[in-house]
This record gives structure tokens, C-alpha cells and sequence, in this order.
């Protein structure tokens, strides 16, 4: 960890202005930058604490959409009233993230913008190639240890799993992510590694994330986020789906379905494909089953992590039928 | 002279007396930040050392640039192979002399990734941690080997020790009617106690001061001493709180050694923490193992022959050999038994000691294996285990001192639901989840080395205990408090006990189980000698009120003294202490063997693990043992294991605090189902490095993996085991965890998972 310059900002216009140097990052809560400058993958000259800002940890829902402050903690989000009611999928995704202490800690916007898991990124001082760390130099992880890296959105320049759950259930329900000047909708918000995976986001230096919201939908309504792994908290998922369903008034037939998959792609997977599958159709079990396999064209696994195109799908067909009430 | 206490009753809860559910003395401290662990000690003067580690995993260091660190700020010194301090090489912990040649703490041959090769030392951590970072270090790179199935790993060492056999195995097992033979691993797996390793070391002239966390203060000083080539008496070591050490905190190592060699350097006291990630390199955890075993039996399910082959890994430095023939030789009555090991260096740190080494991984093959040979012959898994149920020590052919496994069997049985199991794989389901039931034996062997204590009774009515030996968080000075306080007579509260510094009365090694039953052995010996010199007093002391009372004993209960008969005279231990005018009372006793006592001999048994006493020592075969009874929920689709119940009944003789002794077994188990689900170590084989080293990507079992764990005392006080009747209890409880659950596994699934951990890839 070298030495930095702290700032605290007074306002969001300041801190656009400090986090638009060069060498210059946003801390929010901490949790993953300070990680990250523990392993000396960031070595920030500047830290622009922003945690003083006042009114960004607000959270509104009203009768089109939910607004999050990318202040709100993780745990306030968790645990809102209207949230609970509204994006069921949204909350649990948070209440199933990482631990207690880390919830009451981390941020919105930290936690869309936290890093990958990938070993190999995070040991900079052993493995110096990582096309993600420093573009070009490489990607350690190809003919390395992959049980948990992406089977989706892949390229021969890095196969880094992007960790979050928060991200997955908004990239389900059609989140909007606002910078104060622009705002961008979240699946476009979430780059492709491509040639260039040390760009992750939409985001130019200088921007920052203010709020992001969430269109109310019956689909968010009722909806669920199902995180599968091995330990029973407190892990990344191996896979997870945010899926929301709604019925028509049969209450057989598929009006709308969002599903979006975590733990398997270099970005949160947006499945819509399946989602295609399903709509207008009468909701039973083979069908269910047969459609989530769609999530997985195109899936490239890399020996260890193929566990992950078997499971994804699964993952999906029990959110849909749980939410069907078929399981 | 006999103990008379009227008041107090065994076992029972309110009395705080040996067998009382007494909690930690020590509670209160750690929980209100109160207990100072070792490197929080606030020393004068402190500088902070960080340590460099290798990022290769064979080769040898060609170079090492240094200048940018040296330039940073605060830095006071660079350590590397080029400047080292040569040390003396140190007896190792069974007594032989170490390796030949000085003992290099940064060594030039690179011999596993994640070896200290440098270290810096500056005012601050943040300095020091700054600039290690600067250092460049340049290798030759040479071919590493980083695993078992390394196809240069070969097939290693035969460990002679090893070998076992009776009757003609290989014969027997040829001629049986039924045979199974499988192969079971276990991965590499680590200590990770929360509390890091890390040391503060300071010299003043030739003693050395440390405040190091350690399971062995006078093992480990002894390496000290032997380092730096100056007395044993030079060096004080102090740890007093210890934040779990699981095996890994007995032994000096390389960290600790810079430490000081950069204290005497220096002249100033110098602190080093390994970082988490350093934890993992830093010492050695259990080495991963493959054993195959083949068992041959009559179509009823007798066995007749097991043949057992296993490999552990070792690293490039010293053979560290974890007998997986521990458990299979003992467990089940059968006449023709064999077993051979061989250990495979390859380029990792030394394996070392990790909760129950040789018999956790020794049990999850043998009781994977009866298992199936349950199956295949088609009979109740528990049914199999009393089927062949050893009477007598099968290898030593010696009886037991006690083994209460059936009455764990059957207690555990009971309380578990045992015989509504239905007995089909796959045969029990809740919706989406596939339900097995599975059961699993371990043992741990009773091991023995003698101690020593003082006990002191002062003139205001209290006592105070003293030793070297430790408590890291096992509850040693709970029960030393009761075993003094139950001898003495006085109440538990006015008992201080004082461990964890070398100045103290010596103690061997708190591992293998033996701590808590050796030291109660000889504070309690310590104790009466204590408690018969009061009363001697008391009845021959010219202002004692008992002189004219025709007595010849007196009894001491609550810190009263008086006469057994009567209620009067009666006096307080602290108004006799005045009327006589002693300011104290106190004994220094040790359970040494008479021709033991010389100066070496004394030496020897505290500083090595020379004198501990097979199991097998004295006529009698001395173990603990243990029943676990286990239900697994896999989910059908996704693989995932969640234990939902799980009851065990443990024999671990009489229990000297029943709840510490609950808590003891409940961590291990803990430790078990993490073992069986989670944890291994990630090696990358082309740099042969632990690449999950964190706690993020380690996996160790979270309370929300934890069902409510039933344990269940069946042990009766065994004498021939220990002095109070103690068996042993710490590293019991994790034998037998992991097959128990894979056992359960199959039963669900019908799937037979042979390598540990069972992680939901291996199930889908
Ligand atoms: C052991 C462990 C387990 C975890 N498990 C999970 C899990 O299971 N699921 C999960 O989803 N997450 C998990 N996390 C990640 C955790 O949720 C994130 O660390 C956290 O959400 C980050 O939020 P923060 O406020 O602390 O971010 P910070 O660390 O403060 O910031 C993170 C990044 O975002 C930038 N940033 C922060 N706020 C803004 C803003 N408003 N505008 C622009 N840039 C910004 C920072 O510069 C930094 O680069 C885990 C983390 C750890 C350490
Ligand atoms: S997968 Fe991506 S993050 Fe991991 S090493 Fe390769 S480039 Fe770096």
C-alpha cells in the first residue's frame, strides 16, 4: 500500500473535479478499495472520500419507480420497507451478499463497482500479467485454475467473472444508472471485456455515480433472487439468477418474465433468450427447463468451470418455477 | 491424608469444582478487549518488520535490488540472503539435531512459492509494508513439482516407521468372498486461526524477549536459544492469550527468527506480523494425502483383511509424515491387516500439525470405506461397525483402558433417530432436497508427558497457579483454577492462575491433546502438597487453635479450616495465615518419573517430545473415541450440502468442565464439516502456489452452515489414561466428521465422493 492524498469532498461537483485527475479514485464505503490496495491492485495518489455528501443515501419509491442513492448502504437498501415489497429480487440479491459487517459498510455504487474475484488480478506482485490490471500484459488465468471464472462474455483477453449480485437483479428489471449529467441503462452500463477488460463500465473519469433507479413492473413484484454456492453465506455465487415473473390473469400463462444470471458471465447476464421462450406460454415444468438451457448458447468453459453451463440453467428453472409456484 | 469437601458435589453445575460447567475465567477479558495478545503489547521503541516473500517455487535467488527500499522513508533495514544473520540450527521438536548447516531464516534456494526470502524493517507497518514492495528480486528459475499428481512427484519415501502388518494381509484379502478397494484424498488444508502469527522480539545484552503466540513456550525458546546460540535461561517468552493456533502455533519458525535477528541488528525491539496471505506459506498446514485401501470380507460383512497404501506430500526441506495408518489399524477387529506410507517432497512449505494429524485423514478413509463395504454387502452402516467391533487393541494386542464406542454408538443412535433410516440411497427426499443419514467413528490416541506446576496459597486466603503451559481458548485456566480450587477448598474465585510465560514452572507441548489432562495431574499433585503443608501447620503450629484438638487431619472447605467432626475451632484460611504470621504456602511439584528428574532429562521433556508416552505404554491402549450421526439436505438440482442435524457422543473420559469440554468438541466438529464441504487449498500447478490465500477465497464453515450440534458425554473417568481420570478431548471431536457427512452424501445421492472437499461441481 503506497502513501495518497486524502480528500473529502464537499460536494459532487468537487468530487467529479478531484476524481477526474489522473490517479485519483472515489471511496465510498472502502470495502472493496481498500481490499484492492491491501493486494496492490489499486494504488490510488488520491482518495476522494465522498461518504459526506449529503442526500445521496436516499431511497424513494414511488408510483413508477424506485430511486437509490449510490450512497444507501447495502443493509439500509436490504431491509427498505418498500423495496421489500416492490423488487423482492433486488433486496435479496443484497441480503445474500457478502457478510453482515460488509453490508453495513458498502455502498450502492461501491458495490455495482466492485472488481472481479479473478486470483490472478488480484496478486499483482506474483502475476504480473493480467490484461485487466495492466492492458496487454496478458491473462494468467487461461491455462490457469478457472473453477470460478465466466462461461459467458468471454474473449481471449480475459474471462474474469464479475462477482456482484446487486448488479444481476437490476440488470433484470431494467435499472437506469445516473451520473447527475447522463444517465445509462444498466445492461449497457456493464461493458464486455473485448480486447480492452480494464474498461469495465460506461463511465468516463470524472463521473460519478449519483443514484440508480428501478422501474416498478409486476415482474419486479414478484420476483426472486436464487444464489447458489457452496458455503451457506458469505460467498460469491457459483451461480444466481434474478428472475420476476407475471401471469396473465389465468394465472398459467407467462405475461412477462425477466431473467438475468450472476457467478457465469464477465458482466451481469441478461437472459433473453429464455425470456423470449417463455413469454406467452403456459408455464410447466419440461418447458421451463427446456427454454433456461437457451441461457448457456454460446457458453465457452475453461475445464473447471464447466460445472457452471449445467448449473445456470437449473438455477433459472427453479426461480421460474418457485415463482410459478411449480417447486 | 484424604479429601474431604462436603459441600462440593461432582458434576454439579453450582459448585465450580472439578466437573463443574464453570465458564472461561479467561471470558471476560477477551470479550471486553482486556486480554493483550502478543503483538499488542505496547514496547518502547517499537520498529515493524514485513517480510518478502518468493513468487517463484523452485530456483534460486540471484539477486535482490534493495536500494529503493533502503531510500524509503522511515526504513531502518533490509534483510535478505545476502546480509542474513547465519543461526545456528536448532534441535528439532523429537529431540534429533536440526538440519546440518546454519539455519538461514532468508534462504538463497527458493524451495516452495510464498518462502520469506527478504524482509524490511522501518518506524512504521505502513513504511515497512511501502517499502517491501520496492524490493526486485531476480531468480534462477529451476522445475518445480507442485502436487501429488505432478507427474514428476513420483511415488516418494517409504516411511518405514509406517509399516504395519499382522496375520498375511494380501492373502486374505486375495481369498475373501467379498472386496472393495478405493481411493480417498484429502486436500491441503490450513490452520487459518484468526489471530495471525506474529512476534515482538527484543534483546537486552544476550536475553531475548518475546511476545510470540505459542502452543509450546518451552519448545520454541529452546529454538531460540539454540539459534542464537545462548542459554535457555536468556530467554523469555510470554503468551499469555492465544488466538487459536489449531497445531500451528507450536514450533519457532522463519518469521520469528527475522524478527529477532533484525532486534539484535537493530538494538531496538522489532514487531512482525505475517500478513493473511503470508499465513499460507508462512507455516505449513495438514499436508493433502492418498490412500488407497482395500478391504476383504465374509458376504456378512466380517472383515478379514484391510491393505492400506497411503502417500502424504512433504516439502523439499524435511519430511513431515501424516500417518494415515493411525485409525484404520485400530478401529476394527480384523486379523490380517497391512499398511505402508510414503511421503513425496515436492516444492511447498512443510506441512505441519492441523487438528488431529494422521488420525482426521486416516478416519475418512477407513470409515468411507466400511461404509461401503456396508452397502455392498447390504447391511446397516452402524450395524457393520459393531459387526466388527475391536474388544481389544487389534494391533498392540492389548486390552483397551476404556473405549466406550458402542455405548457412543448407541447414545448417539438413540438421540439421533437412528432406526427410522431407511436404508436405500436416494431413498429420502423433501422437495427439492435429497436427505441421507450417515455415521462415522474417529479415535484419538491419549498421549502422555509429564508436567510441572506450582501452587501457592497466599496469607489474604487465595491461591495463586503457575505454568508455563498456555490457553488458547481450550480452557486450561478454567480447569486448573477448579483442580486447585476442589484440592484446596476454597472457592474457584480465589484461585488466580498465571500461564503463558516462560519464567513460569515448565510445560511441554499443548498439542496431541495431552495439555489438559497432564496439567491437572500435576496441579492437583502440586495442590495437595500445598494443602498438606497448611494443614501441617495447623496442626502442629504453636498458635494454631486445632493444637489441643486430638486430631490428626483436618478438612478445608470454602476456605475454612476446621476438623472433620466438629463445626468448632474453625478459621479462615486467611485468619490462620495471620494468626501463624506466613505470608504464603506453596508447592512446586512435577509428574516426572523418579529417574527423570536430572537436570537434561528435565530439559529434554519440556523443551522436545522425547518423553511423551505412546498410547500403547503401560499395558493398556488408551484412547478417546467418538460417534457422529450426521443428516445432509443436497439439493437435487444444484449439488449444493447443507448438514441439517447431527448428533455425537464422544468418550473422552471424565470431563473436568463439561461445558469447556462441549465447546472443545463443538469447534472441532465445526472444524469437520468445513473440512468435509469447504475447505482446500487452490494450487496453481504451474507456479505451484496457493492462489485461494485469503479468507474471501479460503473457505471455512460460517455459522449459517452450522446446524444446532448435539454432543454427548459417555466417557467415564478412566485412571489408567490420567491421574484425574481424563481422556484426551480437543482433537477428538474433527475424526470422523468428514466421512460421517460423505457418508451421508452417498446415502442421499448415491453418489460416492472419495476426494475431500464435497463441493457441488462433484454432486451435479
Ligand atoms: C470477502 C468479501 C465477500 C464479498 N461477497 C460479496 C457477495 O457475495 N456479493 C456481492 O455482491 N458483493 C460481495 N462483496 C463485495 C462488496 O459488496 C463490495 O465490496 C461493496 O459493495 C463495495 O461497496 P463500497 O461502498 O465499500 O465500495 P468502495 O470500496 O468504496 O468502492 C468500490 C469502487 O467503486 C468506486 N466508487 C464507489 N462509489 C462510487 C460512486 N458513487 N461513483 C463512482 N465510483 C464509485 C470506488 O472508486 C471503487 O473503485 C464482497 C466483498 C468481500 C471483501
Ligand atoms: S481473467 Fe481477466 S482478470 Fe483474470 S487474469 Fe485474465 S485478464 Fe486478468
Amino acid at each position: 500500500m503506497k502513501n495518497f492524498t486524502y480528500l473529502r469532498a464537499g460536494s459532487a461537483d468537487e468530487a467529479r473535479t478531484a476524481a477526474a485527475l489522473a490517479g485519483s479514485m472515489i471511496l465510498a464505503g472502502g470495502t472493496t478499495l481498500l481490499d484492492l490496495a491491501k493486494c496492490g491492485v489499486a494504488e490510488p495518489e488520491t482518495v476522494v472520500d465522498i461518504t459526506h455528501l449529503t442526500g445521496l443515501d436516499r431511497i424513494e419509491v414511488d408510483r413508477t419507480r424506485a430511486s437509490i442513492g449510490s450512497l444507501a448502504r447495502m443493509s439500509a437498501v436490504a431491509d427498505h420497507p418498500a423495496m421489500l415489497d416492490a423488487f423482492p429480487a433486488v433486496t435479496q440479491s443484497l441480503a445474500l451478499a457478502a457478510s453482515a459487517q460488509i453490508r453495513n459498510m458498502a455502498t450502492i455504487g461501491g458495490n455495482l463497482l466492485q472488481r472481479t474475484r479473478c486470483p490472478y488480478f488480484r496478486d499483482a506482485a506474483v502475476f504480473p500479467a493480467c490484461n485487466k490490471r495492466s492492458p496487454g500484459s496478458g491473462c494468467t488465468a487461461l491455462g490457469g485454475v478457472t473453477r470460478n471464472h465466466a462461461v459467458m462474455g468471454t474473449s481471449d483477453a480475459c474471462i474474469a467473472t464479475y462477482p456482484g449480485d446487486l448488479a444481476v437483479a437490476l440488470v433484470a428489471f431494467d435499472a437506469v444508472v445516473h451520473l447527475g449529467s447522463r444517465e445509462i441503462p444498466i445492461d449497457d452500463f456493464f461493458l464486455l471485456p473485448g480486447n480492452h477488460p480494464d474498461r469495465e463500465h460506461a463511465m468516463e473519469r470524472g463521473e460519478i455515480i449519483t443514484s440508480v433507479t428501478i422501474p416498478l413492473s409486476a415482474a419486479a413484484r414478484r420476483s426472486t433472487y436464487l444464489k447458489v454456492r457452496d458455503r451457506q453465506s458469505y460467498e460469491f455465487a457459483a451461480a444466481s439468477a434474478a428472475v420476476g415473473l407475471e401471469l396473465d390473469a389465468d394465472g398459467r400463462t407467462v405475461r412477462d418474465v425477466r431473467i438475468a444470471l450472476g457467478g457465469v458471465a464477465t458482466k451481469p447476464w441478461r437472459a433473453r433468450a429464455v425470456e423470449a421462450a417463455l413469454i406467452g406460454k403456459v408455464l410447466e415444468p419440461e418447458l421451463v427447463r427446456q427454454a433456461s438451457l437457451l441461457s448457456m448458447q454460446g457458453a465457452a468453459d475453461h475445464g473447471a468451470n464447466h460445472y457452471k453451463i449445467d448449473l445456470a440453467p437449473r438455477v433459472i428453472t427453479r426461480a421460474v418455477l418457485q415463482l410459478g409456484g411449480l417447486a | 491424608m484424604t479429601f474431604i469437601n462436603p459441600k462440593a458435589k461432582h458434576g454439579d453445575a453450582s459448585d465450580g469444582n472439578l466437573g463443574g460447567r464453570l465458564s472461561r475465567l479467561d471470558g471476560p477479558a477477551k470479550i471486553t478487549g482486556g486480554a493483550t495478545y502478543a503483538v499488542e503489547h505496547q514496547i518502547e521503541g517499537l520498529v515493524h518488520a514485513v517480510t518478502v516473500q518468493s513468487t517463484i517455487a523452485a530456483g534460486i535467488v540471484t539477486s535482490v535490488d534493495a536500494k529503493a527500499a533502503e531510500a524509503s522513508p522511515g526504513v531502518l533495514l533490509v534483510l535478505t540472503p545476502d546480509n542474513i544473520m547465519p543461526l545456528k540450527s536448532a534441535t528439532t521438536w523429537a529431540g534429533t539435531p536440526g538440519p546440518e548447516g546454519p539455519f538461514l531464516a532468508l534462504p538463497r534456494i527458493v524451495s516452495f512459492n510464498g518462502q520469506h526470502i527478504a524482509a524490511v524493517v522501518a518506524e512504521t507497518l505502513e513504511q515497512a509494508t511501502a517499502a517491501a514492495a520496492l524490493i526486485r528480486v531476480t531468480y534462477e528459475e529451476k522445475e518445480h513439482v507442485y502436487g501429488l499428481d505432478d507427474p514428476r512427484a513420483g511415488d516418494g519415501v517409504p516411511i518405514e516407521r509406517m509399516t504395519m502388518s499382522r496375520g498375511d494381509a494380501e492373502k486374505a484379502l486375495a481369498e475373501a468372498p467379498v472386496r472393495i478397494e478405493q481411493e480417498y484424498r484429502t486436500p491441503r488444508e490450513y490452520n487459518v486461526a484468526i489471530e495471525p502469527h506474529g512476534i515482538i522480539a527484543q534483546w537486552e545484552g544476550d536475553s531475548l524477549t518475546l511476545w510470540e503466540p505459542s502452543q509450546w513456550i518451552d519448545g520454541m525458546a529452546r529454538s531460540y536459544a539454540e539459534w542464537f546460540d545462548i542459554p535457555f535461561e536468556n530467554v523469555r517468552m510470554i503468551s499469555p492469550y492465544i488466538g487459536g493456533g489449531f497445531g500451528s502455533k507450536a514450533l519457532s519458525l522463519p518469521h520469528g527468527a527475522v524478527a529477532a535477528i533484525a532486534a539484535r541488528m537493530l538494538g531496538k525491539p522489532v514487531k512482525l506480523v505475517v500478513t493473511r496471505p503470508q499465513t499460507f506459506t508462512a507455516y505449513g498446514g495438514r499436508p493433502a494425502t492418498r490412500q488407497t485401501l482395500a478391504l476383504g470380507a465374509t458376504r456378512e460383512g466380517k472383515l478379514l483383511s484391510i491393505v492400506q497404501h497411503g502417500v502424504n506430500e512433504t516439502s523439499m526441506l524435511g519430511v513431515a509424515v501424516e500417518p494415515l495408518g493411525s485409525v484404520t489399524a485400530i478401529m476394527y477387529a480384523v486379523p490380517n491387516f497391512s499398511s505402508r506410507q510414503n511421503v513425496i517432497p515436492l516444492n511447498t512449505v512443510t506441512p505441519g500439525a492441523l487438528r488431529a494429524p494422521g488420525e482426521n485423514p486416516s478416519a475418512f478413509g477407513i470409515e468411507s470405506a466400511i461404509d461401503e463395504l456396508a452397502y455392498e454387502v447390504g447391511i446397516d452402516p452402524l450395524q457393520i461397525r459393531l459387526l466388527n467391533y475391536a474388544e481389544e487393541d487389534p494391533e498392540a494386542k492389548i486390552p483397551w483402558s476404556t473405549r466406550r464406542l458402542r455405548e457412543a454408538f448407541a447414545a448417539g443412535a438413540e438421540a439421533f433417530g437412528w432406526s427410522k433410516r431407511s436404508p436405500a440411497p436416494r431413498s429420502m427426499r423433501e422437495g427439492n432436497q435429497l436427505i441421507g443419514w450417515g455415521v462415522a467413528a474417529g479415535t484419538y490416541p491419549v498421549r502422555r508427558t509429564p508436567g510441572e506446576a506450582l501452587v501457592r496459597i497466599l496469607a489474604d486466603g487465595t491461591a495463586e497457579v503457575a505454568s508455563s503451559s498456555i490457553d488458547m481458548g481450550q480452557g486450561t485456566y478454567t480447569i486448573l483454577a477448579q483442580t486447585a480450587a476442589e484440592v484446596l477448598g476454597i472457592p474457584v474465585d480465589r484461585v488466580r492462575v498465571k500461564l503463558g510465560d516462560s519464567a513460569l514452572p515448565r510445560a511441554p507441548v499443548a498439542g496431541g491433546s495431552q495439555l489438559a489432562n497432564l496439567m491437572t495431574g500435576a496441579v492437583h499433585k502440586a495442590a495437595h502438597a500445598a494443602r498438606d503443608e497448611l494443614i501441617g501447620l495447623a496442626l502442629n503450629h504453636p498458635s494454631s487453635p486445632f493444637l489441643d484438638q486430638q486430631t490428626n487431619t483436618l478438612t478445608i472447605a470454602d476456605g475454612v479450616i476446621s476438623t472433620p467432626r466438629s463445626e468448632k475451632p474453625n478459621i479462615s484460611i486467611a485468619d490462620f495465615m495471620r494468626v501463624i504470621g506466613q505470608e504464603r504456602v506453596e508447592a512446586l511439584r512435577d509428574t516426572l518419573p523418579e529417574d527423570k528428574k536430572n537436570t537434561q532429562d528435565r530439559y529434554n521433556n519440556f523443551t522436545t517430545m522425547m518423553a511423551m508416552k505412546p498410547p500403547t505404554e503401560g499395558g493398556y491402549s488408551l484412547h478417546s473415541w467418538c460417534a457422529h450421526f450426521v443428516e445432509v439436505r443436497v439439493d437435487a438440482d444444484f449439488g449444493t450440502v447443507r448438514v441439517s442435524r447431527m448428533v455425537s457422543a464422544l468418550d473422552s473420559g471424565r470431563l473436568y468442565n463439561p461445558k469447556l469440554a462441549e465447546s472443545q468438541w463443538r469447534g472441532g466438529i465445526i472444524m469437520g464439516i468445513g473440512q468435509a464441504l469447504l475447505e482446500e487449498g487452490i494450487v496453481d500447478p504451474r507456479y505451484a502456489r496457493v492462489i485461494n490465500n485469503n479468507l474471501g477465497d479460503y473457505l471455512v464453515a460460517t455459522n449459517a452452515d452450522i446446524p444446532d450440534l448435539q454432543v454427548i458425554s459417555v466417557g467415564i473417568p478412566d485412571h489408567h489414561a490420567s491421574v484425574l481420570g481424563g481422556k484426551a478431548v480437543g482433537e477428538l471431536p474433527i475424526v470422523g466428521v468428514a466421512p460421517a457427512i460423505a457418508n451421508a452424501v452417498f446415502h442421499a445421492t448415491g453418489k460416492r465422493i472419495r476426494d475431500l472437499p464435497i463441493t457441488l461441481d462433484k454432486l451435479l
